[in-house]
């Protein structure tokens, strides 16, 4: 089983690269862009199991280690 | 009095670490991450380095190595933690300070002189140092731009546990003098019962008169007087 799990800032917390990454964007003649926030991405294969226990583990993966509550917020994705 | 200097795959200023220690007149010796006995030490010192290659965020993996389980009961009993840069940045990721890292606000690598201010000297490590003295002090970090949300940051203000801020040659405390943009230009914070500091600057680049900084040098001796081991 693979689950996807996204970390990115919370709203709250300046993100400088994607204040970064928007920059360039703008400066390469993408005027539309309003905004970007860069994350990570994991790609988490597990042994067969529930896809409730699965999503109950790598819950608690991103809550204890992938992601630091303080600043970022995450999403998993089975 | 004894230091244990903890050693993590990636450290790479334990030591000078433990030569600033034993300049002072103290007892220095390494503690390998893997170790669960802390040996008698009465002050730990996690030092800068990059701890598991930095990998996922910088002091993330650290955190879970079997000494940190030792170091984080130690504090909970009241013993001495003291982190450095990368040392600083697993304190927060341990949570035995409040706050996280985030990038330099220049997107850099830092690695040069700064000035910072003395805010508080009523912790073991800085009372051998006059209130509002500037110390000019090397800082080497890409990830050293302090954050915490804003019930954290009054806490920390309302507890006089802001220990050393950013700020220009004269002491002023501005935006100039705050290289890597951390709120309320923090460059050192302790916890409530002001016995785990964490700081990213070095004092202990600066503790050598021979190499020509010594600004880090009362640190060490904030600490052996601490123990009543220097008048």
């Amino acid at each position: 089983m693979k689950a996807r799990v996204y970390v990115s800032f919370k709203d709250s917390v300046l993100d400088p690269q994607g204040k970064a990454v928007k920059n360039a964007l703008l400066s390469i003649g993408y005027e539309k862009v309003k905004d970007v926030r860069q994350g990570k991405f994991f790609q988490i294969e597990m042994d067969d199991m529930s896809e409730a226990e699965a999503k109950r583990q790598i819950t608690e993966m991103a809550e204890k280690i992938l992601s630091n509550p303080v600043i970022e917020k995450f999403e998993v994705i089975l | 009095m004894k230091c244990g200097v903890v050693v993590f795959p990636g450290s790479n200023c334990d030591r000078d670490t433990v030569y600033a220690v034993e300049s002072a007149g103290g007892e220095a010796f390494y503690l390998w991450h893997k170790e669960t006995n802390l040996r008698g030490a009465d002050c730990i010192i996690l030092p800068g380095g990059f701890a598991y290659g930095d990998y996922l965020r910088t002091g993330a993996i650290a955190r879970f190595s079997p000494i940190m389980k030792s170091v984080i009961d130690f504090a909970d009993k009241g013993g001495l933690v003291f982190g450095i840069c990368n040392g600083f940045q697993v304190l927060l990721e341990s949570g035995l300070l409040p706050g996280a890292m985030m990038i330099n606000k220049t997107l850099k690598f830092l690695g040069q002189d700064i000035f910072i201010r003395v805010e508080e000297t009523d912790t073991p490590y800085t009372h051998d140092y006059y209130q509002g003295s500037v110390l000019r002090i090397p800082v080497a970090h890409f990830e050293g731009n302090y954050y915490a949300d804003g019930d954290t940051l009054n806490l920390l203000e309302k507890e006089e546990r802001v220990i050393f801020r950013y700020c220009e040659r004269d002491g002023k405390i501005s935006e100039k003098g705050n290289l890597n943009g951390s709120l309320n230009n923090i460059a050192g914070i302790c916890s409530e019962n002001r016995r785990v500091l964490g700081m990213m600057p070095h004092p202990e680049r600066a503790s050598a008169p021979i190499l020509g900084k010594s600004d880090g040098f009362a640190m060490w001796k904030s600490l052996l007087k601490y123990f009543g081991e220097v008048a």
